[in-house]
């Protein structure tokens, strides 16, 4: 699997991402600054977590407008795998790639603890392999993931299997804790029409070492690079 | 000439800063306080001759602005002035 990494001044998490990248495909990915309008050739686009000149404005309202971002929107509707988490996330709904807004955490603060990320659809090649129902444990680190769009379109996304991954409890954990942002129904990521555009909150990369309390994050990526060659 | 934009959350969209704020005016004893609704407020600047066509040409370009950047209309609505 070739990756591509794409950064923007305030992107943070970029090195994580390229060692989970390199931990599960064996190749070290392409980094890309926005000023870059060219992408190289990969088979998965990671646009990373951080602050994205400086959350301004909305968060991820600035990177979505950048001249690299018409590339990875080209990318995705020639069907090359695009995966943001956290502000990549924020970047790729503000961009249209995918539908809905993430709102301030209803608790008003910036939360950042392990949660269980339940596999709600697990027939993609972002699942890694994992059926749907498994609870994954992987940290959320943000002060926007509050994950809304409107009635009709939470019913569409339910209908066509699009939702990624719900929040769920980890073991012990109660049911009045688990969401740690207030997204409704629970939403923790989701896909494009296509299946090959997922955005998520949750930080599949911080969660391939041991020491880093999980490696489930890991599975994801090598189930990917499995998936993707 | 100057645009003035208003950017709001629509309605049934959660504000839980504007909750956040209607908590506080009422620890301070203010009362009758039914909902507070926090949005943005952004002053424009429009270069002299981008106003050709007078203050409708200027509102139709600055509501592109709101539509392409200034406002996300998946939550939220906005309202511009022209001071001319």
């Amino acid at each position: 699997m070739k990756s591509a990494i794409v950064v923007f001044p305030g992107t943070n998490r970029e090195r994580d991402m390229a060692e989970a990248l390199e931990l599960a495909s064996g190749r070290p990915p392409a980094m890309v600054w926005h000023r870059d309008t060219g992408l190289p050739e990969a088979d998965l686009i990671v646009v990373p977590g951080g602050f994205s000149y400086g959350d301004y404005l909305r968060a991820g309202a600035m990177a979505a407008h950048s001249p690299v971002l018409r590339s990875v929107a080209a990318a995705a509707r020639r069907g090359v795998a695009v995966l943001g988490v956290c502000n990549g996330f924020q970047i790729l709904v503000e961009a249209g790639l995918l539908p809905g807004a993430l709102l301030r955490n209803a608790s008003l603060k910036f939360v950042c603890r392990d949660i269980g990320v339940r596999v709600a659809n697990g027939r993609t090649a972002f699942a890694g392999g994992c059926d749907a129902g498994r609870v994954l444990r992987m940290p959320v680190a943000h002060h926007d993931g509050n994950y809304f769009a409107d009635a009709e379109t939470l019913d569409r996304l339910e209908g066509e299997d699009r939702i990624a991954f719900r929040y769920a409890p980890l073991a012990g954990e109660g049911p009045d804790r688990f969401n740690p942002n207030g997204s409704v129904r629970d939403i923790a990521g989701i896909y494009n029409e296509g299946g090959n555009v997922l955005g998520m909150m949750p930080h599949p990369e911080n969660a391939v070492r041991p020491d880093q309390g999980s490696t489930d994050g890991l599975g994801l990526f090598a189930g990917l690079a499995a998936a993707l060659g | 000439m100057k645009a003035k934009v208003h950017v709001t959350l629509k309605p049934g969209v959660l504000d839980p800063q504007g909750k956040a704020i209607a908590h506080a005016l009422e620890a301070l004893g203010f009362d009758g306080v039914a909902d507070v609704r926090q949005g943005k407020y952004i002053e424009i600047d429009l270069k002299d001759g981008s106003g050709d066509g007078g203050a409708g040409a200027a509102e139709a370009r600055v509501s592109e602005m709101c539509e392409k950047l200034l406002a996300n209309t998946v939550i939220e609505n906005y309202r511009v002035e022209i001071d001319s």
